[in-house]
């Protein structure tokens, strides 16, 4: 039964956010034994208020709060006022996630080591290998049910990895497969198989597909030990005069500041609200904010590089049917510098419907040349690019100067310039993926410039030494002992990979760190 | 997919043909417009060829020939509604469209509903697409147009799925030419 906590009781576990990180973390928390809150900005949507509409399901779920931006990329010129995409809801952006679920390679834990000093690029090392992950990556794809791992086979392939399959058999790529998906290819976990439905992105109808809205976190309420309040925006980390956490204050769903005290605070906000967060909670004793002693709090944002290439043919393709996302081809992502760049990229399949194609295959692009490419839809396959980023201290959250929220706090302003290696990978792979469709006969290409960030990562990152990063290798602060950091925000580096896995993978690893941690009273 | 289209007379030939700008100026805008076109005729706020000037900006932004006035119109309504009643929401609609006008004579001589050639009506919108007035008629017409259901069969976009049980029996895998490429 879902547990209810006291505002005063000060032995329970805060964790803001309940997305990848903080739902996985909360739950994994109850079911140890350990009494949990969390505070989620969102409201709850369960699965039946799911609508297979794009637009509907975008005023539903979508962070919609003002946000700035800044910098030469072009979002910031085609989507001035929503650097990213990404979801306020209970399940956080697991409701709207694709399922691709892959592991960071060796290589990219260590970039600073293997690829050498790059200008401009603020490489680091992660204070853990993948060594030191793989039991955790082993219980997140088993807790997810990842195809392709745990005997648990590929999704069947739908149209537009047919496609993608046939363009990648005739340029010689070898790593082509329907991914490894955390939706079901065969009923698991209670959840049944996926009905090829489409829309993923709208959230799954069948529940399908993974997220912790209703895998995660409905186990850890039934612990009793875990406590979800849905419609609270937390404003302020609050600490005592030794510079420990002992709660937040926060605006309840009905508009009224309370504080949550605690024993534990644990940040799961994204890589926008995380480090906004910390930077709001300044005080006499943390005057550039908590946690910030390094000033790395929202620098080194990330948000991979992306694109896609959507292709005609002179026959139906009716790419949106069935699962988003499930078809990959990864021989671009390796370390290859003879490319011209540092890092690799994933190719995956991705499609939109003809609302949203409208509104992104060509922002602000309109006339006969972008009019007939719509015409094309029915016949259309598509990709999307996604490759490692290079972390640059000046890509960087930070509070807006003037503007304010509903709840008179500054708004977080996104700062992004693209790294020449980030557009000469783009450029690299815009030509490889019209390549794999020129090879099945596309009639045009089209290089559709990148969406509002899904991939926000890097703003509170991980780092051996106090001086260079915010946390530790268990998320921990490296200021504040009884304080962490549990999403993307950690991401030493970006590596080329979908990043939800990882961050299941530490929100669960540190969960066993946490409760270690209070049994042995450290905490 | 444009077998999937009713092919329908086309509306913008009767707006644009015959110099019937110059005579709708002078003359009730419902004799000129015809009955095809009662829907410029209803403008509520903006004088009725400043709705059909709107009308067919909205075609050259976003042009699809099997796609009759009726859906282009109805984005424009959405303008005119919300203006009507408020003078200084009328005039951005009224100005913008002298702004066309004022560029197309400038540039061909003549107001942008009577050139007869996209090229030209479209090289007075480019000049101008950084313009609010441009840019609202663009983002009202990405979802006006492209959101609307009633256009999606004629793209070949079938819409919701779940209520049907998803594509899973429904064609997800149903390519049947690769083998021949």
């Amino acid at each position: 039964m879902t547990a209810k906590f006291d505002l005063n009781d000060d032995t329970v576990v805060v964790v803001v956010g309940s997305g990848a990180g903080g739902g996985t973390l909360g739950a994994e928390l109850a079911m140890k034994g350990v009494r949990t809150v969390i505070l989620e900005a969102g409201g709850r949507h369960e699965i039946a208020d799911f609508n297979n509409d794009e637009w509907g399901m975008f005023g539903q779920i979508s962070w919609l709060d003002k946000r700035t931006t800044s910098g030469d990329w072009r979002v910031a010129k085609d989507f001035a006022g929503l650097p990213a995409w990404i979801v306020k809801a209970v399940g956080g952006s697991t409701v709207h996630w694709a399922g691709a679920s892959l592991r960071i390679q060796e290589h990219e834990f260590k970039t600073k080591t293997n690829y050498g000093e790059v200008a401009g690029a603020n490489l680091l090392d992660w204070p853990l290998d993948l060594a030191e992950l793989e039991p955790w990556y082993d219980k997140a794809e088993d807790r997810m049910g990842v195809t392709r791992t745990n005997g648990i086979p590929g999704l069947p392939g739908n149209n537009n990895f047919k496609i993608m399959k046939a363009g990648a058999d005739k340029l010689g790529y070898k790593e082509c497969h329907t991914g490894r998906m955390a939706i079901n290819s065969q009923p698991r976990d209670g959840r049944g198989s996926c009905q090829q439905i489409g829309f993923c992105f709208q959230g799954c109808k069948t529940g399908a597909k993974w997220s912790t809205l209703y895998v995660e976190i409905p186990k850890g309420e039934k612990t009793g030990n875990l406590e979800v309040r849905s419609g609270a925006q937390v404003l302020k980390v609050e600490h005592d005069a030794n510079g420990k956490a002992t709660g937040v204050m926060y605006v309840d769903q009905d508009g009224n500041t309370q504080v949550q005290k605690a024993r534990v605070v644990c940040v799961a906000g994204n890589s926008i609200e995380s480090p906004r967060l910390l930077l709001n909670s300044q005080s006499s004793m943390f005057p550039d904010g908590i946690a910030n002693s390094s000033g790395m709090v929202g620098k080194n944002y990330m948000r991979h590089m992306t694109g896609s290439v959507y292709a005609i043919f002179d026959k139906p393709v009716h790419m949106y049917r069935g699962t988003t996302m499930a078809g990959i081809i990864q021989d671009e992502a390796v370390h290859d510098t003879s490319r011209g760049f540092v890092g690799g990229y994933e190719m995956e399949t991705l499609s939109l419907g003809l609302p949203f194609m409208g509104a992104f295959l060509d922002p602000g692009g309109w006339g006969r040349s972008f009019s007939s490419a719509m015409e094309g839809y029915e016949n259309m396959a598509g990709m999307w690019l996604v490759g490692e980023d290079m972390p640059q201290e000046t890509n960087r959250i930070s509070l807006h100067a003037s503007e304010k929220d509903q709840h008179g706090l500054p708004v977080p302003n996104v700062h992004f310039d693209d790294h020449p290696n980030d557009i000469a990978m783009r450029n690299h792979a815009f030509q490889q993926g019209a390549a794999v469709y020129d090879a099945v006969g596309a009639t045009r290409t089209f290089p559709t410039p990148p969406y509002p960030s899904t991939h926000n990562l890097g703003t509170n990152r991980m780092s051996d030494k106090a001086q260079d990063g915010v946390v530790n290798k268990w998320g921990q602060t490296h200021d504040v002992s009884n304080l962490f950091v549990s999403d993307g925000s950690v991401f030493t580096t970006g590596a080329a990979e979908n990043p939800t896995l990882t961050i299941v993978a530490l929100a669960l690893r540190q969960a066993d760190h946490i409760a270690s941690e209070l049994s042995k009273q450290n905490l | 997919m444009q077998q999937h289209a009713t092919k329908k007379l086309s509306r913008r030939d009767v707006l644009r043909g015959g110099g019937g700008l110059v005579a709708m100026t002078v003359m009730p805008a419902g004799l000129i417009l015809g009955a095809n076109n009662a829907w410029a005729a209803t403008a509520k706020a903006v004088k009725p060829e400043t709705f059909a000037s709107m009308v067919q900006a909205c075609r050259d932004i976003y042009p699809h020939d099997f796609l009759d006035d009726s859906f282009y119109a109805k984005v424009v309504e959405g303008f005119d509604s919300a203006a009507a009643g408020d003078a200084d929401a009328t005039a951005v609609l009224e100005n913008g469209v002298a702004a066309m006008n004022k560029a197309a004579q400038s540039a061909h001589g003549a107001d942008y509903m009577d050139l007869g050639w996209e090229d030209d009506r479209t090289s007075v919108l480019r000049a101008m697409q950084d313009d609010p007035f441009f840019q609202k008629m663009r983002g009202a017409l990405v979802t006006g147009i492209y959101a609307n259901p009633d256009v999606w069969p004629l793209f070949g976009y079938e819409g919701e799925s779940a209520s049907k049980g998803g594509y899973i029996n429904r064609g997800f895998d149903d390519i049947d030419w690769l083998d021949q490429v």
